[in-house]
């Protein structure tokens, strides 16, 4: 029926149709319900399953752990500051109502501009947005006001992606530019030590009281299941653990990215440790705030981050070094792994040149070596 | 619209004088940036086109009225400044004329600051060092460079002004959205009212800080070339 409803209203967006200005966001549907039947004609092309679209469904599936326990969380918080008990039902949908929202307001704001900018433009509406749409909610509190993330949303879509040239073009990871724009514009709002817990009721997050070395500081387990306040999407680290092997396993997370950015932190975190600079364990560190969400979701989007394999590994460890770096010695930023990631993606580009040309040095010496070789002999 | 407002603004001082047909003047616009800066007439704003004194725009532009003061201190030097020089320009020794340009824009900046000291002590303060350094602003010494020692002194003059107010212009537009988000005033005045408070807004701290300042700039800029594809690089 659908089918039918799309082939009978074709024509007007086709050349010469009434609606034809509107034909790529007529495309986009089309291709969001239904496989394209348009194929090559001439010319040999590799081909992949793999495709933006389905890449992109992969990471939002690996997403929907820490998304629903996210959910989850934030109506047992919302319980437990007030010192109720409750059941699983009613605190999943005290959470929906919290989260559900900004999900809405992040994906009509910023595909609203998408789409806008491809009929603009005349170019093809991407699904880019899909995930960075995603993201945008996970990695903000649960009490931020909603025309607070629309505004957010749509710097982060119009700075920080189209006026790059859209999807791929992008310097920097549109989501946590989202979050940059808030955490900068509205800094009460977004972390430190008056984060929503409940309505009407806040306290500190695991990192703030770390850095002002008062409060308690939440178990490793809890730390690790993820029953405290913070960012919907990046308290459960299991459920962090549970995406990146998704990731992993389809390939589409690069491994490299991840594994090195848990070493960059872990190193940091001992030289912390070693220096007394920090009352934190290492463990501590891993665990909290959203340092792994940030090297398992966002240091690996594949556009923004180093693109050599070398590249990956380097950019990657400098990641986890930044981030634990901020935390440690910049008493102003409780939490650096935003902002690491934003100054690495900014270097990505020039990681990537240096170790393109170490790679063709290296070879030239080897022509050369062989060359004088032949001339020898 | 305020784009199409500053291109009047520009190009009234820039017909009147010009040497050269209107044709020639077209083709001025598809030359790149740097064959511009060369012309005598860029015939456009020196902050948005030329890119000169983006870092006094970053640093005054927080509060509407010191943009405003400076906006006028700018005015007077370049003008001023254009004027002494196209006066002086068959007596200046080629070999020394930057350093001649550079005391008459020296001694301009400093009477400037006097005055400021004199009539508005409150905006030097604000202004602090940024008054002393329109000495080092690019637009000054490149009017000087590219038109005062080559043209008579009226039509100098007028460059001057017309390029300090060019350069103001966008001062004025960049500090007026960034006091009225940043701050929630204009000149001082509350003009976002408390109901909008009380619903919920909040002030944006991000436009107080100096990158939004560049933002805001590369969005004006974003939007007078796509008002004038003439000035989009190849």
């Amino acid at each position: 029926m659908l089918r039918n409803f799309l082939d009978r209203i074709k024509p007007q967006f086709e050349k010469d149709g009434k609606l034809h200005f509107l034909h790529s966001t007529f495309e986009a549907f089309e291709s969001f319900l239904y496989v394209p039947d348009k194929v090559t004609v001439s010319g040999s092309h590799v081909r992949d399953a793999l495709d933006m679209k389905r890449t992109m469904i992969t990471v939002v599936v690996a997403l929907l752990p820490c998304f629903l326990f996210g959910i989850y969380n934030t109506g047992y918080m919302h319980f437990a500051a007030l010192g109720q008990t409750c059941e699983f039902w009613p605190a999943f949908w005290f959470g929906c109502t919290k989260v559900l929202p900004m999900l809405i307001v992040s994906y009509v704001v910023g595909l609203g501009i998408e789409f806008v900018f491809a009929q603009i433009r005349g170019h093809e509406v991407n699904e880019g947005f899909l995930v960075s749409g995603f993201l945008i909610p996970l990695i903000c509190p649960p009490d931020v006001p909603l025309w607070m993330i629309a505004v957010a949303t749509a710097f982060a879509v119009i700075i920080g992606k189209e006026v790059f040239g859209g999807t791929g073009m992008n310097i920097w990871n549109p989501a946590l530019l989202a979050r940059a724009f808030l955490f900068f514009a509205y800094p009460s709002q977004m972390s430190g030590d008056a984060v929503w817990v409940a309505d009407a009721v806040s306290g500190p997050t695991a990192l703030a009281a770390m850095s002002s070395h008062t409060g308690n500081l939440p178990t490793a387990s809890e730390l690790f299941w993820g029953f405290i306040p913070g960012s919907v999407g990046e308290t459960s680290k299991f459920c962090i653990l549970l995406g990146a092997a998704i990731l992993l396993w389809s390939g589409i997370g690069s491994f490299r990215i991840m594994f090195s950015a848990v070493a960059g932190g872990v190193v940091m975190a001992w030289i912390g440790r070693l220096t007394g600079s920090t009352d934190a364990t290492v463990m501590q560190h891993l665990l909290s705030g959203g340092f792994l969400f940030g090297a398992v979701f966002m240091a690996t989007d594949p556009v923004t981050s180093a693109q050599t394999n070398c590249g990956k590994w380097i950019f990657g460890f400098l990641v986890g070094l930044m981030a634990v770096l901020i935390r440690i010695y910049n008493p102003a930023y409780q939490e650096g792994m935003m902002l690491a990631i934003l100054l690495m993606n900014t270097f990505a580009p020039l990681i990537d040149y240096l170790v393109v040309n170490r790679n063709v040095n290296r070879r030239r010496k080897r022509l050369q070596a062989v060359r004088s070789q032949v001339e020898n002999a | 619209m305020k784009e199409k407002d500053m291109k009047r603004q520009e190009k009234a001082p820039a017909k009147v004088q010009s040497p050269k047909p209107s044709g020639e003047e077209n083709r001025l616009f598809s030359a790149k940036n740097l064959k511009l800066l060369s012309r005598p007439f860029g015939a456009d704003n020196p902050v948005t086109v030329q890119v000169l004194g983006i870092c006094s725009a970053l640093a005054v532009t927080v509060k509407l009225q010191p943009a405003l003061v400076m906006a006028v201190s700018v005015i007077v030097v370049t003008g001023f400044s254009n004027l002494i020089i196209s006066l002086l320009r068959n007596t200046i020794p080629p070999r020394i004329r930057i350093i001649v340009q550079l005391t008459v824009i020296a001694t301009l900046v400093i009477l400037v600051d006097q005055v400021l000291k004199a009539v508005a002590y409150d905006v030097s303060k604000q202004l602090s060092v940024f008054v002393g350094l329109i000495i080092t602003n690019c637009i000054v010494m490149g009017r000087l460079e590219a038109f005062a020692m080559a043209n008579k002194p009226w039509p100098a003059f007028l460059d001057g002004i017309g390029n300090g107010a060019g350069y103001g212009f966008i001062l004025i537009v960049v500090a007026f959205l960034r006091e009225l988000f940043g701050s929630g005033t204009l000149l001082g005045f509350k003009v976002i009212p408390e109901s909008f408070y009380q619903a919920g807004y909040v002030n944006n701290g991000l436009f107080i800080l100096p990158p939004m300042a560049l933002i805001v700039l590369g969005v004006i800029i974003w939007v007078h070339r796509s008002f004038n594809p003439n000035l989009i690089e190849k």
